[in-house]
């Protein structure tokens, strides 16, 4: 078997080429990453957060640094699903031949519905990520899906409207991310995404006042990973569905341990924004670290750290 | 955008914590009012800095210290070799101009007036510039204007060199067109002060960027034609494009 076989994945019935996905607010709707290389070669990536209603998303200043990280506060800017179905998804397909992943934001189970219903007539679309976990939309960075009830009820009405496969993304700013985990599951929920940002700030040491203007954002970067090993191997232990395992992975040797801690695909976000050509070298550079560390197939280690 | 690898050749201070830096290698080309983001270790975001000059071989920048990366720049030694994404953002369009265009620069927004006063020149146009700094100690790049033949007039705060005041203090009677670059109470002043005699211009606005490249929507504004990204659909725009309101919350 040549070095491309070893890298196949599955993710809800779906074959990935291998298990790289672009993470959601990282890479647009793909296009702007194909002027730089030929996105193809990418498992899947999952677009950017669409909701129903076009956003402007947050004031700015919405980025702010920190060591090893950094902190956003986009807010789901986009502009609105329809739009999205008219202008965006044809633009994604001249230049992406693969079933892509639709992020789905919302303010309430019935907006979701709806922006998935909006969706569901796209062929390009191989599966929902649904997002209950962005920090950045409500007062004080609360997420829709800070219990269960919450995130069981946004599952079901999704459910009831698609018959793709359905990954409910979680956040990690909650007590216990298995207990979430599985109401999403008993909701039919075909796969779980974690982890989404941190809820984080920074404070300018001239102004003496917070650098986001919403003053909290979503931490991010390679100084998140370990809390996403932890979130992934507590999630995989209590959920049967496959999981997209991401947060702070940044390269092939990441993206190793994130499988071994139960990721079926791995999420690659902060790191497309330092360098472009993130997921083109890491996957580059899979073959290379499955030989060192003596894996044959990378299926093989999903969840091998149990 | 090209990624490429450059290395340091030159980094001397050119006024007070501003320092101007050559670096040689393949750049790709690029325009005036585009930007290079620097990569410097041990910090996760690139600096994004505008070009002051751009060659075959190589591109200037001139930038400030305002924080730790900018300082880790600073005591760059000759033979660093940079990651850098060159030839970023939509920069300065020299078609709108007229004969008589006039290059305003506030501080660092100085540093970008080079290389288009060199393409306007180039031309055969016939720029003019005024550069408002705070003090005498942070002027720079006057002298290499007028070496291209533009008129320079120089504008301080504290009047301690040129004309005191801010650049809107030392306009010329009669231009053809506005390329502005520096702090947003400037730029909305030359706007506001250039409104009735309907002359146009561009202005090119700084902004906390994320990726540099348009990919993280961290530096959206408001624009007349929906929102915009500072560095990928700007960080120049027109000046019928622009909504001041919420450039400055």
């Amino acid at each position: 078997m040549g070095n491309a076989g070893r890298l196949t994945t599955e993710l809800c019935g779906i074959t990935l080429d291998n298990p790289i996905i672009p993470a959601s607010g990282t890479f647009g709707f793909g296009y702007e990453f194909a002027e730089y290389y030929d996105i193809n070669c990418l498992g899947t990536f999952s677009f950017k957060g669409t909701t129903k209603e076009p956003r402007f998303g947050n004031p700015t200043p919405r980025i702010a640094e920190c060591p090893a990280g950094m902190i956003n506060s986009v807010g789901l800017q986009n502009p609105g699903v329809h739009a999205v179905v008219e202008h965006e998804l044809p633009r994604l397909r001249e230049c992406f031949h693969k079933p892509v992943m639709a992020n789905v934001g919302g303010f309430s189970p019935g907006e979701y519905a709806y922006t998935v219903e909006a969706l569901d007539g796209e062929d390009c679309i191989g599966w929902y990520e649904i997002n209950v976990s962005c920090p950045n939309v409500h007062a004080g960075g609360a997420v829709t899906g800070s219990d269960c009830r919450a995130t069981a009820e946004v599952t079901r009405a999704v459910r009831r409207v698609t018959k793709k496969p359905v990954i409910v993304k979680l956040s990690p700013n909650v007590t216990d991310i298995a207990e979430i985990a599985k109401a999403a599951e008993a909701e039919g929920a075909d796969g779980i995404s974690l982890i989404n940002t941190l809820l984080g700030m920074r404070i300018d040491l001239r102004s003496k006042k917070p650098v986001i203007a919403n003053k909290m954002g979503g931490f991010s970067g390679p100084a998140v990973l370990p809390v996403a090993l932890r979130c992934v191997y507590q999630v995989y232990e209590a959920v049967k569905v496959p999981i997209v395992g991401m947060g702070g992975v940044s390269s092939a040797e990441d993206v190793i341990e994130m499988m071994l801690a139960g990721a079926s695909a791995v999420g690659v976000g902060a790191a497309n924004l330092f360098d472009p050509y993130a997921c083109r070298d890491i996957i580059e550079a899979l073959p290379g670290a499955l030989d060192k560390y003596r894996i044959g197939n990378i299926r093989d280690i999903i969840g091998g750290a149990h | 955008m090209e990624k490429t690898v450059l290395t340091v050749i030159e980094n001397v201070p050119v006024a007070k914590d501003v320092y101007k830096m050559r670096l040689s290698g393949a750049a790709g080309e690029t325009g005036p009012g585009q930007f290079i983001n620097i990569a410097v270790p041990g910090r996760f975001l690139r600096r994004p800095i505008s070009v002051h000059d751009a060659c075959a071989d190589g591109i200037t920048i001139i930038y400030k210290v305002i924080g730790g990366g900018t300082e880790d720049m600073s005591r760059m030694e000759k033979g660093t070799r940079l990651d850098v994404l060159t030839c970023l953002g939509n920069g300065f369009d020299t078609a709108p101009s007229g004969d008589a265009p006039l290059l305003l620069g506030g501080g660092l927004g100085t540093a970008p007036m080079y290389l288009l006063a060199k393409k306007l020149v180039c031309e055969g146009k016939h720029p003019r510039a005024v550069l408002g700094f705070a003090s005498a100690d942070d002027v720079f790049g006057a002298d290499e204007l007028s070496s291209l033949g533009v008129d320079v007039a120089v504008t301080t705060v504290d009047g301690s060199l040129g004309v005191k005041g801010f650049v809107t203090d030392a306009l010329p009677e009669e231009f053809s067109y506005v390329y502005a670059c520096g702090p947003l109470p400037m730029m909305r002043a030359v706007y506001d002060k250039t409104k009735t005699d309907g002359v146009g211009g561009q202005y090119s606005f700084e902004a906390r960027m994320g990726c540099g490249f348009g990919a993280c929507l961290g530096c959206s504004i408001k624009t007349t034609g929906g929102s915009r990204r500072v560095c990928r659909d700007g960080p120049v725009f027109r000046r019928e494009e622009i909504i001041w309101e919420t450039r400055e919350g």
